[in-house]
């Protein structure tokens, strides 16, 4: 879940004394030469060509079912009926589900969930973060109000609010891809607010203040891209965290309907019969757990390369 | 680091306190351990069709009927009773000994006050109100029922073995407003509440009621002696996930599991220490269309559906084990009185050419289907699927929306279109005592958007035909009627059923003489050794 | 002293005020009738509406929060809509479950991860070191429910050495209650071993460059006296503070890990209450989970006084 951007983020906060590391030249080369960037970068790189390319590896309508073919073991091979009443031969690689749906397929299209609820989601709550903390940490009298309602988001348990809101507004990927990012606003806003804080007492930003720079200029065009590269490396554990949570709320059955493939669903639909076919939880269990490590390892090289004040202290 | 040696003394020291009082009710024949089927949250069976507060209404109330495995009426609290000849006066004397579980002895009063309450609710009991003129208790073992004119069905109500029971008690109980939940769970059945020991959502405690006195006949469904051999039924309300109690069954965790999963019902049976049982009485499945929006505002595109839907499809998704389900053409559950083939022919004759036809004849614009999916329940969370990929082939385009069982309950009580949070269709399952009788079953009900059962369909000739079955009481003009009343219902297409299946639970082979009738699940007659 | 200590208190309040508000708009603005729910399968409209009126739902919204925050005052969370007894004790009767899992899942994991992160440290760079880091990123990765999945699966299933699900009361025995939790606990502190472990080593890796270190070195101190008594003292408030921000975590992964092992605890009260639309119950729960997050964190910030003798208010 959040471990990894929480410790990050507490700790950044403690260590942030001016956080210059801008994106340059040379920080992208030491990024480039970096194992844990390289491993982490093509984990994902072959993930995403597997999301976008599900349709042309060998897979068929991951909704579609036929009860003949229901409960086989990886490998085996049997019938799925089309909407045209086609009869198709289809070898199941990892098995089918009780519908007798092909987890081969699903799992593939799965792909596409995990990656866009990471991604957007770590997108979602950076961009409010941004708004909000460059909000807090230049604007004194928004900072005191808006801060203690972000203590107070921060004090609800994320997966709490998370089970909620899918709950209540209904599992659509956007309410889910909403509902993790809410509780990570907070956390962003913290980093962001701290490191304005630090920025702003820097020469350069003074400079631009005496000579009557109007505010957003000063935030958007001085303040941002300094925040950039911790960002980045905060961004990649939402991204982390979002996938896993995701995964949680379907597994709990509070999250994507369960027809759509996601990893969860496919996990929570084989949870009834774990111990006849243990693979209807463990491959896509392993699909979950490589994505999220690939995410971890590119986070921490990144963090490793482009910010190495916290790379030292952790 | 004296802080922390002092922590850990602290820590373990709590630890012996509190192991020290320690004591194991583990194993102990005596207790029975049951998972039933679902969670208990309401202690009112009165006040909710659900079958949880049903069959925890059994454990603490009597009945003045029961029905028997062969689906007959016999007395239960009941000794004996008479009918005037123009049948519009019932007679009934209780039998010797009944007390709830206070010490207070059970009364005509109680017994009129409790059916009161629970013909305001039931739709079996609302059916019979309207023909009751007034009830009485002429002395404390006596009540009386009077009819403004015949009925066929005074002791089918009083004896209905399902939701809602007309469980029996006391009358300072039974005095509670209908629509509020009573508050104390006092009755006079075979098993007491420990209200104490209960915590939702975790466990329920029954004990021995050792002042019951059950009848001389053998149990047999819901009538017969309801002896009770153990000292205590504990429902695990916490195992939920299905494969966990097929685990705790086969490690003994548990004794019973009422309601044994598909999926397990192979592994299960070759199980050594433990023993699985079928019912001989099936539920039904059924789709239900809403009569008031389009597309199924139209009985041809009802119809269409209805041909596309081969049963066999619905039962090998949903239950996957040959043995445990059957196709069933009838409206009344297969293997009971009412059951027949009568304008069955669009239903077991189904298949997808004819659907296809069928829907072009009936003029559909292609407006989606709002199809309904309960995302938690097990039982029936597939049935959607199949209908919607059926109708899918059938030309139909169907929007399939899951959701949790409650928003589903909560939605399909909606008369709004389908655009304004309303709904088109939605499947479920009925236990056979629910659906065996024109009165009772809630599908055919067809008084337009005053029906009292969701999707309203508007059926004048089938309302007609079910006040003359309900006027009837003659057997085998009762049969006829019924007949009719069905082919009717097939030719408005009210509903689809979809097939029958048996619920089987699973034992320890150290159980003996759990009654699995498949009507309700009640915990009298078990041994345990 | 106490003065810092009654300021930090006081600081807490309108935390807890912000998320009572959070909670009961989070609530109260989404679609989902309880009364629809409530009323049953056969419910009429007037039924729902009567019920409505009785749960107060009728009522405008600022005025359902004016009761709701008056209750809470004076200590009332409210009746659950759904069982009908008091929120307060249901939450009371599944407490000692979800605080057993808890404690041991933290007691599991700084027993095994503080050594872990020393040693690590002592042997910097070297192949345990390496292993530990590489196992700490994995921990962060597995999803709770899959570890649960494959412990359930071996020890269990195949060896058969520990019930597959379930939870026994403390006072049922100490051995069937210890014997229920220990692989959900183990499941669950996996991630903590990570993440503590991760500090751990870093604390003591700074600590062990300082001057103090070199000067305990040279006086002749055995290295494990150095690396326990120095090293790991001083890393201490990092430990006890990753511990503090953890405490959302572990509330997270006891809803996912009682869901697994069927432990009647207030994870699965809130999965249940949130599926049953049962507002009072919902809005208690996460009350509830924050008062302890704003506690335990509150209790840290206090530590420092013990842990850190630099730290002076």
């Amino acid at each position: 879940m959040s471990a990894p951007q929480t410790k990050a983020s507490e700790l950044e906060v403690l260590s942030v004394e001016s956080a210059d590391v801008r994106v340059t030249e040379t920080a992208w080369q030491r990024v480039r030469k970096n194992w844990s960037v390289r491993i982490g970068g093509v984990v994902l790189a072959l993930l995403v060509l597997i999301s976008v390319s599900a349709p042309w590896l060998g897979t068929v309508d991951p909704t579609l079912f036929d009860a003949a073919s229901r409960d086989l073991v990886p490998g085996k091979a049997g019938e799925i009926t089309t909407l045209d009443g086609e009869i198709l031969k289809h070898k199941f690689w990892f098995g089918s589900d009780s519908f007798g749906r092909d987890i081969y397929s699903r799992v593939m299209y799965g792909t596409r969930i995990s990656l866009i609820v990471g991604l957007l989601a770590a997108l979602l709550s950076l961009a409010f973060g941004i708004v909000c903390g460059l909000s807090a940490g230049y604007l004194r009298w928004l900072d005191g109000i808006l801060m203690r309602f972000m203590d107070g988001l921060m004090a609800i348990p994320a997966i709490l609010i998370a089970i909620a809101l899918v709950a209540m507004w209904r599992g659509s990927l956007t309410t889910v891809i909403i509902a993790i990012a809410i509780p990570e606003i907070p956390r962003v806003t913290r980093l962001v607010r701290s490191l304005v804080l630090s920025i702003r007492e820097e020469p350069y930003v003074e400079a631009a203040v005496a000579l009557g720079t109007p505010t957003w200029k000063i935030m958007f065009g001085h303040i941002l891209p300094n925040t950039i590269a911790p960002l980045v490396v905060q961004g990649t554990y939402i991204c982390a965290a979002a996938i896993l949570v995701e995964a949680i709320l379907s597994f709990l059955g509070v999250g994507l309907p369960p027809d759509i493939p996601t990893w969860g669903n496919i996990m929570a639909e084989g949870r009834p019969q774990f111990n006849q076919y243990p693979h209807n939880i463990f491959i896509p269990g392993v699909f979950l757990a490589i994505t999220v490590l690939a995410v971890n390892i590119l986070g921490d090289g990144l963090r490793d390369t482009l910010d190495p004040k916290m790379a030292k202290r952790v | 680091m004296v802080f922390h040696r002092k922590l850990a003394s602290a820590i373990v020291g709590t630890a012996l306190v509190a192991c020290a009082g320690a004591a194991s009710a583990q194993g102990d024949p005596k207790v029975l351990r049951v998972v039933p089927h679902s969670n208990l949250a309401i202690l009112d069976p009165i006040w909710t069709t659900a079958y949880m507060s049903r069959n925890h209404g059994y454990m603490i109330y009597d009945t003045l009927f029961g029905t028997d495995e062969k689906s007959q009426i016999k007395p239960q609290m009941v000794e004996s009773w008479t009918e005037s000849p123009d049948h519009r006066l019932w007679t009934f004397k209780l039998r010797k000994g009944l007390e709830f579980h206070d010490g207070a002895p059970v009364t005509g009063e109680d017994v009129v006050a409790s059916l009161a309450r629970w013909g305001k609710r039931d739709a079996m009991g609302v059916a019979l109100m309207t023909f009751v003129e007034r009830m009485d208790s002429p002395s404390s073992d006596t009540f009386r029922i009077f009819l403004r004119e015949a009925n066929g069905f005074v002791l089918e109500a009083l004896g209905k073995p399902s939701s809602n029971v007309p469980f029996i008690m006391p009358k300072r109980v039974a005095e509670t407003d209908a629509f509020k939940q009573i508050e104390d769970y006092t009755g006079s059945g075979p098993y007491i509440f420990k209200r104490d020991e209960f915590k939702p959502g975790d466990r329920a405690v029954y004990v021995k009621n050792p002042k019951y006195q059950p009848r001389k006949e053998p149990a047999s469904g819901t009538a017969g002696g309801k002896n009770v051999y153990v000292e205590r039924v504990e429902w695990n309300l916490a195992l939920r996930d299905v494969q966990a109690q097929a685990n705790a069954l086969v490690k003994g965790e548990i004794d019973i599991l009422e309601s044994l999963s598909f999926d397990h019902y192979e592994s299960m049976s070759k199980e050594k220490g433990v023993k699985v049982l079928n019912p001989n009485l099936g539920l039904q499945y059924m789709c239900r269309f809403n009569h008031l929006h389009p597309p199924f505002d139209k009985a041809a595109v009802r119809r269409a559906a209805i041909a596309s839907f081969d049963q066999r499809q619905f039962l090998k998704a949903q239950v996957g084990v040959d043995e445990l389900s059957k196709p069933c053409a009838s409206m009344f559950t297969c293997g009971t009185p009412y059951a027949s083939d009568a304008g069955a022919d669009l239903q077991s004759k189904s298949n997808m050419r004819k659907a296809q036809e069928l829907l072009k004849q009936s003029g559909y614009d292609g407006t989606p289907v709002v199809l309904m999916k309960p995302t938690d329940l097990h039982s029936i969370g597939k049935l959607p699927d199949v209908a919607g990929q059926l109708m899918r082939q059938a030309g139909f385009k169907v929007d399939l929306q899951a959701m949790d069982w409650q928003t589903l309950v909560s939605r399909r009580a909606k008369k709004d279109a389908p655009s304004a949070g309303g709904w088109n269709m939605f499947c479920t399952a009925w236990v056979a005592p629910d659906i065996w009788s024109p009165v009772n079953n809630a599908a055919l009900d067809a008084r337009g958007d005053k029906s009292g059962w969701f999707g309203w369909p508007d059926g004048p000739k089938l309302q007609d035909l079910r006040a003359q079955f309900m006027r009837e009481t003659d057997a085998a003009k009762k049969k006829k009627l019924a007949e009719a009343v069905q082919a009717e219902a097939f030719n408005i297409a009210t509903h689809a059923p979809l097939g029958e299946y048996v619920q089987p639970a699973a034992i320890r082979s150290n159980v003996s003489g759990l009654i699995t009738s498949g009507m309700a699940n009640v915990y009298w007659n078990i041994k345990k050794n | 002293m106490l003065n810092f200590i009654a300021r930090r208190i006081l600081a807490t309040v309108p935390v807890l005020a912000i998320v009572a508000v959070l909670v009961f708009l989070l609530l109260r603005l989404t679609p989902g009738d309880p009364a629809a729910i409530l009323a049953g399968d056969a419910a009429s409209a007037d039924q729902i509406a009567q019920i409505r009126v009785s749960l107060g739902l009728d009522q405008p919204i600022i005025v359902q929060f004016g009761i709701w925050i008056g209750h809470l005052l004076t200590g009332d969370l409210g009746e659950s809509f759904y069982y009908k007894i008091e929120v307060a004790d249901l939450i009371a009767q599944r407490l000692e479950p979800t605080l057993s899992l808890a404690t041991l899942t933290i007691i599991l994991a700084v027993l095994v991860s503080v050594p872990l992160g020393v040693i690590a440290a002592w042997r910097f760079g070297g192949w345990f070191d390496r292993a530990l880091m590489g196992f700490s990123v994995m921990g962060f990765s597995i999803p709770v429910f899959v570890l649960a999945y494959i412990l359930i699966w071996i020890v269990s299933l195949k060896l058969g050495w520990l019930p597959v699900q379930g939870y026994k009361r403390l006072a049922d025995g100490f051995w069937p209650y210890l014997q229920h939790l220990i692989l959900p606990a183990i499941t669950l502190s996996v991630i903590f071993i990570a993440l503590i472990a991760r500090v751990t080593r870093a604390s003591v890796l700074e600590a062990l460059g300082e001057d103090y270190i070199r000067t305990a070195r040279a006086k002749g101190l055995r290295e494990s006296k150095v690396l326990i008594r120095h090293a790991l003292a001083n890393a201490a408030v990092p430990i006890v503070t990753v511990i503090g921000i953890g405490i959302a975590l572990l509330i997270g992964g006891v809803v996912v890990t009682e869901s697994v092992y069927a432990i009647p605890g207030l994870g699965r009260l809130t999965v249940d209450a949130v599926l049953a639309r049962d507002f009072p119950t919902i809005q208690g729960v996460i009350l509830f989970f924050s008062l302890v997050y704003v506690g335990v964190n509150l209790a840290v910030d206090l530590s420092y006084v013990f842990l850190d003798p630099r730290i002076r208010y």
